[in-house]
This record gives C-alpha cells, sequence and structure tokens, in this order.
C-alpha cells in the first residue's frame, strides 16, 4: 500500500551526482591540455578505489550494495579528491587518501547523506598532515620546465616511483603558483616581481588559470541546471574578492590582487563544486551565504597567513563544523508566521 | 603568588555568597521533579509499579527508590521519557514488572452483574457508575485500563477489551522503509521457504 | 489589471486535465444501491433518523446533523433502506464507518421541495437551512458551509470563489463553471449576501480560459447591479498548489493567514465554487446535496465527468467510463492528496466504496500513467523540497525529526503548518515518502496529545477520589466519636454513681483531654 503523491518528478540523487561529475569534464580536458594526461590516472586510480571501498564498507555496514554503488557519489567524492591531488603523485597516496575519504570520512559517519564533513576534503586534509611533501609535486605546465615526460614515464613514476635516469624529481615539478608566491613574499620580493615569473599567466599561474576557467564553464552549467543555488559559489566568490580587494588596496607590494585569488589554487573549484556539497553545507539560503562568507574569510587568511599552500580544504572542513549552528539561527519565517501579526 | 591566591579566594567567595543568596531568594516549595515525573506516568492507577497509584511511585522515582521501568502502561516510550527527564540511561522492562498490553478498557457483562459495588470502590479513577443492588456501567472514556475492577468482582463479570481501532482513533502509520534490501530479501526468502514447505509437492 | 501576489515553492506536474474535458457532463443512471455514509463531512458524524425498512424519498433527511460543526444526510434517491451498519468507505485506512445501504425503487421521487428567497431570510436562517441541506465544501475538505458563514463580529472584506483546481487530472469544477456558470455566480451573490462581503473574486488557474470566459460572461448578464460591480474573476497561475485555500488568499489578496487562525480572522472568506452552485440549489430550489460532479479519468476508455448521486458505489461509475484491463488500482482525488482505493498492485473490493461529498475525481491507475514509488535512499539534503515548500517549511528537517520520532522538534520545526500538498515528496530525487512522515508525526502527535489530555482527567478524578475517601474516613470517625459520647452519656445517665466514682470518672475525662491536646498540638507542630 502506497500513499499520495503518486506522481514523482524524474529525478533521482545518482543523476545529481552524475550531472555534478559531467560539470567536472571542461576543467579536466583544459588540465589535461596543459598539463598532460597524468591526471586521468589519479583520476581513474581513485574512482576503482572509492567504488572498492564504498562496497566493502556497505558490506560490513551490511546494507545494500547496488543502489548506493549506483547513486555515483562515491564517484564524485573520488574525482573531486584526484583534481586536489598532484597528478604526479605516488599510486598509493591516491589509494590511501581516497580510501580515507570514503571508509572513514563517509561510511562511518552513516553512509551518504549523514557525513558532517566533505569526505574529499577529509582526504585531501589527511595527505597534506600525514605526506606533505608528495603533496608539493605538483607538473608544471608544459614548455615552462626543462624535462618533460612522457606518459609512459609518467606512469611508470606514478607507480614505481622510479623517474627516468637523467631526470630529477626538481626537474619536472614545481610548487604551485600560490606556494611560490607566498615562498618568494617570504624572501622579501615585491608581489610585482614575484608575478613576473614565467609560472604566472593574466590572472593566476600560467596554465591553472586556464583549468579554473573551465571549472568556472562547468559551475555555471551546474548553476543554470539548478543542481546549485547561486547562494555559495557567489557569496564565496564575492566574499574572497572583497577581503583580497581590501588587503592588495592597503599594501600592494605584499598583498596579490584579488582575482588573483579567485583564479588560483582551488578557489573557483571549491566555490561551485566542494562547498556546494549538499549534505555538509547549509540547507537554508542566508545560513549559505553565512557559510561561504565564512569559508571565504577562512580560506583567505589560511593562504596568505597560514602554513598551508592552499586554504580551500581546511576552510570547507572548519565551516562544515558549524554548519548545524548556522543553520538553527538562519531558519526562514514560516508562512503565516511572517510579519507583525503575531 | 600571593596576589593570586587572594584573587582566587576572593572569587570563590563572591560566587559562594551569589550561590547561597539565590539559594534562598529562588527556593522552591514542594517537588517540582515529582510533579513533572507524574506528568509522565499514564494516571491508570493500576498500581503494577508496586505502588499504591501514579504519584507515590512518582515520589518513590525521585526519592531514587524505585527504578524507571516499572510502568507497563506508559510503555517503553514512558521510561525513555522518564530516562530523558531525569537523564538516565534507558532500562528495559524486566524482572518482576509485566510486559506492557495493548490499550483496553473494563467492560461489564451486565447480565451477570449482581449490583455488588466492589468494583466502584476498586476504581481509581471513578470511572464506574451505579449504585448498590442496581447493575453498574464502566464509564468508557473515563477508564483507564488498570484491571483494579477485575480482582474484586465475585461473579467474574467484568472482561477487559483491546480498544478497537475505529477511524476516529486511526493513526498514520511509521512508513515502511523498503531501502534495507539485505534485510528484505531475507524475509523474503524466509516467507517464500514458508510457502514452499506448505505447498504440496 | 488587478496585481497579483506570490506564495514561495510550488510545482508544475503534467495537469493531464484535456482528456476529461472533451465531452459534456452526463448524469450516470440509477446504482443498483447507493451507501450513504453518515459522516461524509468534517465534524460530528450525523445521527440516523430512519430505520431499516424505511422507505425514503429524494431528498428525505436520513441523517440529523449532530453538535455544533455537524452537517446533515440525506437519501439520494426515493427507495428503501436495506441496512444501517458499518460499511467500507474511502478512508486510507481501510476501516468501516456507519452508513446507510438504500436500494432504489427507480421512481427517483422527489420529497416536497421548499425553495427560499435568501433576502427575506435572516442570515441565521439561511444558515440554519443550508446546514439541514447537509451544504459542505466541495473542495476537497468537506467542511460544512454553514459553520464557515458564522463569523461572529468580524468584517469580512474579501470573499473567494476557489475555482482554481490545481491538482493534476481534476475538471469537475472547471466543467461545472463552463456549464453552470450562472448559477455559481448567483451562489457566490448569496454567499456575499451571508458574509457581508465588499468584494467576491473568482480565482480560476489561467489553464481554464473556458471556465473563465463562462464565468465572466455569467457576471455580466447577471441582473444585480451589484454583481456587476463587486464581483471579478480573475486568472491566476498555473501552479500547484495554488488551489489550496490559504495559498489562493495570498495570490488575490496579498494576505497571508495567521498559522493556526482562519481566513476570516483577516477579513477572508473562501469557498469552492461547486459549493456556490450547491448553496444557490439548495435555497432557490430547496434541494438538499444529493449528488456532485465527479472526474472519471486516467486509465480509462473516455475520460469525463459524470453528475454522481451521492453513495453510488465508485465500481459502478467507473465502468460507465471502461476502465481499461492493465487497471491496477484506483484514486479517489487528484494524484497529489488523493486516497487510494486499496493496494495498488492487488485489486481488492475497496473500489466499491460509495461517492460522498468529497470525492471529486476518480482517476483509474496502471503501472504506466503511476509507477510504483521507487526504494527511498537517505536524505542528502539537497533542499529540492524547501525550494518547492508552499508553506516555507524545511521538509527535510521535518523528515528527520519525524523518522527519528523526536515529535517536539518537529512541533517546534512548524510540522502543523504543513498542507500535506506533497510538493516535496514530487520533488524528492531519494524518492522519500516525504508526506507520509509529516501524516505519520502528525496523528503521533495527536494521539500524544489525547491521551495526555485523558491522563490530566484521570489525574484529577484519581485526586478527588483520595480526597473523597479522606473526607469519608475523617466523617465516619467523628460520627462514630459522637455516638460512643453519646451512648458514654446515657450509660452515665442511667447509673447513679457514687461521688468517689464521679470524681474519679472526672479525673478520667481531665485527662483523656489533656492527652488529646497533648497529641492534637503534636500533630499540628510535629517539630515543636
Amino acid at each position: 500500500m502506497f500513499f499520495s503523491p503518486f506522481i514523482s518528478k524524474p529525478d533521482s540523487v545518482a543523476q545529481i551526482m552524475l550531472k555534478v561529475i559531467l560539470a567536472l569534464i571542461p576543467g579536466i580536458a583544459l588540465y589535461v591540455w596543459y598539463f598532460g594526461p597524468a591526471i586521468l590516472v589519479s583520476i581513474t586510480l581513485a574512482s576503482i578505489t572509492a567504488l572498492a571501498t564504498e562496497a566493502a564498507m556497505l558490506k560490513l555496514r551490511n546494507r545494500p550494495i547496488g543502489p548506493f554503488l549506483k547513486d555515483n557519489s562515491a564517484l564524485l567524492t573520488a574525482w573531486l579528491l584526484a583534481l586536489s591531488i598532484p597528478p604526479l603523485a605516488p599510486w598509493w597516496l591516491v589509494v590511501v587518501g581516497t580510501a580515507f575519504a570514503i571508509a572513514i570520512a563517509k561510511q562511518l559517519y552513516g553512509g551518504l547523506g549523514n557525513n558532517p564533513f566533505n569526505p574529499a576534503m577529509v582526504g585531501y586534509a589527511v595527505l597534506i598532515i600525514s605526506f606533505p611533501v608528495h603533496m608539493t609535486h605538483w607538473l608544471a605546465p608544459q614548455g615552462l620546465v626543462l624535462a618533460e615526460l612522457s606518459f609512459a614515464q609518467q606512469l611508470q613514476y606514478i607507480f614505481s616511483g622510479v623517474l627516468p635516469p637523467s631526470l630529477t624529481l626538481d626537474a619536472i615539478s614545481m610548487a604551485t603558483p600560490l606556494d611560490t608566491l607566498k615562498t618568494h613574499l617570504h624572501l622579501e620580493e615585491s608581489v610585482q616581481q614575484i608575478l613576473n615569473m614565467p609560472i604566472y599567466g593574466h590572472l593566476g599561474g600560467q596554465g591553472s588559470e586556464m583549468v579554473a576557467l573551465g571549472f568556472l564553464i562547468g559551475g555555471l552549467y551546474l548553476l543554470a541546471s539548478r543542481i546549485i543555488s547561486w547562494h555559495i559559489p557567489v557569496a564565496y566568490l564575492g566574499s574572497l574578492f572583497i577581503i583580497a580587494a581590501i588587503f592588495h588596496l592597503v599594501d600592494p607590494t605584499h598583498y596579490v590582487a584579488p582575482l588573483f585569488h579567485l583564479f588560483s589554487g582551488a578557489a573557483i573549484l571549491g566555490a561551485f563544486f566542494i562547498l556546494t556539497d549538499p549534505v555538509s553545507s547549509p540547507t537554508t539560503n542566508k545560513g549559505r551565504l553565512i557559510f561561504a562568507a565564512g569559508a571565504a574569510f577562512l580560506t583567505y587568511m589560511i593562504r596568505v597567513f597560514g602554513g598551508f599552500p592552499d586554504g580551500v580544504a581546511f576552510a570547507t572542513l572548519l565551516m562544515n563544523i558549524s554548519v548545524p549552528l548556522i543553520v538553527l539561527y538562519t531558519q526562514p519565517k514560516v508562512f503565516g508566521k511572517k510579519g507583525k501579526q503575531s | 603568588m600571593l596576589s593570586a591566591l587572594l584573587v582566587m579566594a576572593g572569587i570563590a567567595i563572591v560566587l559562594g555568597a551569589v550561590l547561597g543568596y539565590a539559594a534562598i531568594k529562588f527556593r522552591v516549595e514542594g517537588n517540582p521533579l515529582v510533579d513533572k515525573i507524574d506528568a509522565v506516568l499514564p494516571q491508570t492507577q493500576c498500581g503494577q509499579c508496586s505502588y499504591p497509584g501514579c504519584k507515590p511511585y512518582a515520589t518513590a522515582i525521585a526519592a531514587g527508590e524505585a527504578d524507571i521501568n516499572r510502568c507497563p502502561p506508559g510503555g517503553e516510550e514512558g521510561i525513555q521519557k522518564l530516562a530523558d527527564l531525569l537523564g538516565v540511561d534507558f532500562k528495559p522492562f524486566g524482572g518482576d514488572t509485566n510486559a506492557p498490553k495493548p490499550k483496553s478498557v473494563a467492560i461489564i457483562d451486565e447480565s451477570t452483574c449482581i449490583g455488588c459495588t466492589l468494583c466502584i470502590q476498586a476504581c481509581p479513577v471513578d470511572a464506574i457508575v451505579g449504585a448498590a443492588k442496581q447493575m453498574h456501567t464502566v464509564i468508557a472514556s473515563e477508564c483507564t485500563g488498570c484491571e483494579l475492577c477485575i480482582a474484586p468482582c465475585p461473579v467474574d463479570c467484568i472482561v477487559m477489551l483491546p480498544i478497537e481501532e475505529k477511524i476516529s482513533n486511526w493513526k498514520w502509520k511509521y512508513p515502511v522503509y523498503t531501502l534495507n534490501a539485505v534485510e528484505t530479501d531475507r524475509a523474503a526468502e524466509a516467507a517464500l521457504q514458508r510457502t514452499n514447505g506448505r505447498a504440496p509437492g | 489589471m488587478r496585481k497579483l501576489f506570490h506564495f514561495h515553492g510550488g510545482i508544475h506536474p503534467p495537469s493531464n486535465k484535456t482528456q476529461s474535458t472533451q465531452t459534456a457532463i452526463t448524469s450516470a443512471p440509477l446504482p443498483t444501491k447507493l451507501t450513504i455514509p453518515f459522516h461524509q463531512h468534517a465534524g460530528e458524524t450525523a445521527k440516523p433518523v430512519v430505520k431499516v425498512g424505511d422507505h425514503v424519498l429524494k431528498g428525505q433527511l436520513i441523517g440529523m446533523p449532530d453538535g455544533f460543526v455537524s452537517s446533515a444526510v440525506h437519501a439520494s434517491t426515493s427507495g428503501t433502506i436495506a441496512a444501517i451498519d458499518m460499511q467500507l468507505i474511502a478512508h486510507p485506512s481501510g476501516l468501516p464507518n456507519l452508513c446507510a445501504t438504500l436500494i432504489p425503487d427507480g421512481k427517483d421521487e422527489w420529497v416536497t421541495l421548499n425553495p427560499v428567497d435568501y433576502r427575506s431570510h435572516s442570515v441565521a436562517e439561511l444558515q440554519q437551512l443550508l446546514r439541514m441541506a447537509g451544504v459542505v465544501g466541495l473542495g476537497g475538505a468537506a467542511f460544512p458551509s454553514d459553520v464557515k458563514l458564522r463569523i461572529g463580529k468580524q468584517k469580512i472584506k474579501t470573499l473567494i470563489l476557489n475555482g482554481a483546481e490545481c491538482e493534476p487530472y481534476i475538471t469537475c469544477d472547471d466543467m461545472l463553471m463552463r456549464e453552470r456558470a450562472a448559477e455559481i455566480v448567483q451562489g457566490a451573490e448569496i454567499l456575499r449576501f451571508m458574509l457581508d462581503a465588499d468584494e467576491v473574486l473568482y480565482g480560476v488557474e489561467d489553464n481554464k480560459p473556458e471556465a473563465i470566459a463562462a464565468l465572466q460572461q455569467a457576471i455580466t448578464a447577471s441582473k444585480s447591479a451589484q454583481q456587476n460591480k463587486s464581483h471579478e474573476v480573475i486568472a491566476i497561475p498555473t501552479i500547484y498548489p495554488g488551489g489550496s485555500a490559504k495559498q489562493l488568499i495570498r495570490v488575490l489578496t496579498g494576505l497571508e493567514v495567521p498559522s493556526g487562525k482562519l481566513p476570516t480572522d483577516i477579513g477572508v472568506q473562501c469557498f469552492n465554487v461547486a459549493t456556490a452552485y450547491t448553496v444557490h440549489r439548495a435555497l432557490a430550489h430547496g434541494e438538499p446535496l444529493l449528488s456532485r460532479v465527479v472526474t472519471i479519468t486516467g486509465n480509462v476508455r473516455k475520460a469525463q465527468n459524470y453528475e454522481v448521486l451521492i453513495g453510488v458505489p465508485i465500481n459502478e461509475l467507473v465502468a460507465l467510463s471502461v476502465a481499461l484491463s492493465d487497471t491496477n488500482g484506483y484514486i479517489m482525488g487528484g494524484p497529489m492528496m488523493g486516497v487510494p482505493l486499496h493496494a495498488m498492485n492487488a485489486p481488492g473490493p475497496a473500489v466499491q466504496v460509495p461517492v460522498v461529498k468529497a470525492t471529486n475525481c476518480v482517476i483509474a491507475a496502471s503501472a504506466k500513467l503511476f509507477p510504483p514509488p521507487q526504494p527511498a535512499l537517505p536524505c542528502i539534503r539537497c533542499t529540492r523540497c524547501v525550494e518547492v515548500c508552499p508553506a516555507d517549511l524545511q521538509p527535510q528537517d521535518l523528515y528527520w525529526f519525524a523518522q527519528s520520532k523526536e515529535f517536539g522538534r518537529a512541533q517546534a520545526f512548524s510540522l502543523f503548518d504543513c498542507i500535506e500538498c506533497g510538493a516535496c515528496s514530487y520533488v524528492c530525487p531519494s524518492h522519500i515518502p516525504l508526506v507520509q512522515y509529516y501524516r505519520f508525526a502528525k496523528s503521533e502527535i495527536r494521539a500524544r496529545e489525547y491521551d495526555k489530555l485523558l491522563a490530566d482527567q484521570a489525574r484529577e478524578r484519581h485526586d478527588y477520589r483520595e480526597h473523597r475517601i479522606e473526607r469519608e474516613k475523617r466523617e465516619k470517625a467523628e460520627k462514630l466519636a459522637a455516638k460512643e459520647k453519646a451512648a458514654q452519656a446515657a450509660k452515665l445517665a442511667a447509673q447513679p454513681l457514687t461521688p468517689q466514682q464521679q470524681t474519679e470518672q472526672a479525673e478520667l475525662a481531665a485527662r483523656r483531654e489533656h492527652i488529646r491536646e497533648v497529641a492534637q498540638s503534636a500533630v499540628e507542630h510535629p517539630e515543636g
């Protein structure tokens, strides 16, 4: 016996997750274009690990495996995590990070819909705290370093850690633009001097700014198809811009221009794909604005004054903690309880 | 070092004074806890808790003399409410306490009743009307189902009838979750085996 | 053009209305038997006033209103009362209720009708007439109309005629407006007169242009100048649940009925267009509510609207439209809020339940039209439900509280402001039967409040009993003491005592008195 309503909109969790995954593709395509296909290896590796871990955990928890594997949520976590890890990271790093994200951050909290933290960001945080060195071996955009690895050589390095005999790791990898900026600012160089370095492009890092643009396109698709609401991306990017602008206006030699912050690191990816994770973000619109603004503030503080190369992951996790409180205090008025009527 | 000690001592004295004053100023007469516990109890006055009524049981709980799992009419939910109220752990029914029964009302078989008034005297909530040598009747809406009238009846003309489900008291059921395929599969399998077992060949 | 307002949320399910608007309303033939429930309205069940075996005429009272919120029930045709007993009715519980079974004699013979001119009666008299004519809201809730017209001292500014009919499939109001607009307008004028309202607004969704045109024409053609001036048809945007009273009031007037209050508290009252039609028939023709328009649609060969007598078994009615062979169940009402007539996947006898005053539509269901719900996944807090909730609730939170049985918190999050429209369930990508959880939580909370009330009353009676027993004991003891004293005195008087005995007696009495005093003071001052 089932009851009204007897009709429902043809929509499902799996479709929503799939659309979010598809929206990542422009960014990934540009990633491959500028940095080579190594990222595809980590995405594949992460996907397999995520599905295997999810299945194993569901089995241990005595829950049905089929419907949950098909909901695509584990895949999405895997893709987001893979995009946060350097493509040349050893295979076990991807596997450990993904397994932790799925097993601990998602399934141990009760699985789909019950995780208070964004699983991908938990995975990232664990990796950057446990293996900080491995997490800094980013690929340079093509044409910027002395030597480039062929895809076969990249594969070999990822799975065995062996480089071609003539090369060192430093010759093929480099720090991220944000990291480089921070390092050089410590060397008392001015922002203008640093930005003249070849790794910087028009807005952010060479290549990485284009990848960010790709994610922006995907994000706009998510907005247009109403998978996410505008509140989090707009509030996040807007707040980040304003905070960065204030610092930049006060002291332009030490604080880089706001657009650089938007197009560096994981700001765009975070604004549209990570902070908008429905499970770990607020459910009220006002709450979303507060949540995103808080995340932007924390991101900027960690980037500029903190010890980590990027702040998106920790900002997300810190704001995740405060979600229940934010939601509690931003409850909208119910129909018939608005205005001054008693 | 000395100043720190003095500061701490000063704070202690001030706070102590405030607490002492508050204890006098906001003193509550009577025992509000007993009333709160009594409000949670179902007021059947059945005595199954071994106390002579709900209020005495509430008093005993408040005094720490009685366990919270001695009230079958309140059900497990009642225990949960008491546990929440008192900040203690839930305790299932057990030991000498009866298991909870479906809610019932007493019905007097009017043709057998001899009008002895014993049940009227036993009813803790005055839900039985009648006079000596006259037939007695239970006011169904006021009967708490305590069963205290059954034992005194010399002709055994009182029975407990479970309250029938009618449209007026019907409740929506908890939606059945079909998600746990593992369990439902097992249940279906078991049902299948049962039917198979019964089927001829 | 009048300024219209919005309410939050709403959905656009496929309307599926054109199938049943191709043919005019047809009268359904007399069935072989009628089952007329005594509880077809909100409030108290009507009291049967006929006996088994009685011959009744069409329109004869068979159920007397019993209580303030109650309404009369009539025989829908002439015939013999074959039974008055518990019969299955269309209720989600599947439980039976008190019904009269009427075997028609085929003559369809009326009682004497007493048409009245509403202008020559007081409002109170008109209310009584409507109550005895069994007029209730025909929009679905079946609330007695006379009660809605008892407004006390409230000034009613706006009377709203609800012709929105926002649920998919249903077209009974649409067809009634197209074909009987003049009578609806006359009924609306009666209601306006009774409420002394300043204006009458007909809210009709803009997917019913024919109905809008018909109403406008009827208003222009109406003889009363008053009517031309104060009646206005307004096309409102088609969105579900735009036909819910509170939402319609908001769209037309911009006012929000405060939570827990009535529309009359803000000077608005709302009636369904079909109710207005019935009011007109009841007064101007003296006809009690015996029939209504019912849409038969869905998985049938020929979907259309029928004028159906109250009490007609739904299976006989559906047979007129010929249900297709893959029909696996029926829905009474719309697909968003209707009642399933039995387990959808196993055709059962429940489809024999009668048409009642609230029956606006019967949809034949098939697995193709109404696929069984997909298994529910956990809530991912995507807030699509929040986006569509017309009551501005947080359905995902209410679901959480309901499923974990945290009823107190559910109430704190305004559970009882939920109108059970089903929009949240409709959009849920996890396919959670959200409304089902809210219904469960609401009925549990109501049951608990009722139990609490009973417990409080039981406590009061118990306390009183204790008090009474105490008093009786005391009185008995006092009586006994008095008796003893009297007996002793009599004894004393009967037997002359020696002076020595007398002094001993006096001493004894004094000592007793002293002991009693000491005991008394000890009782009064336990510490002392």
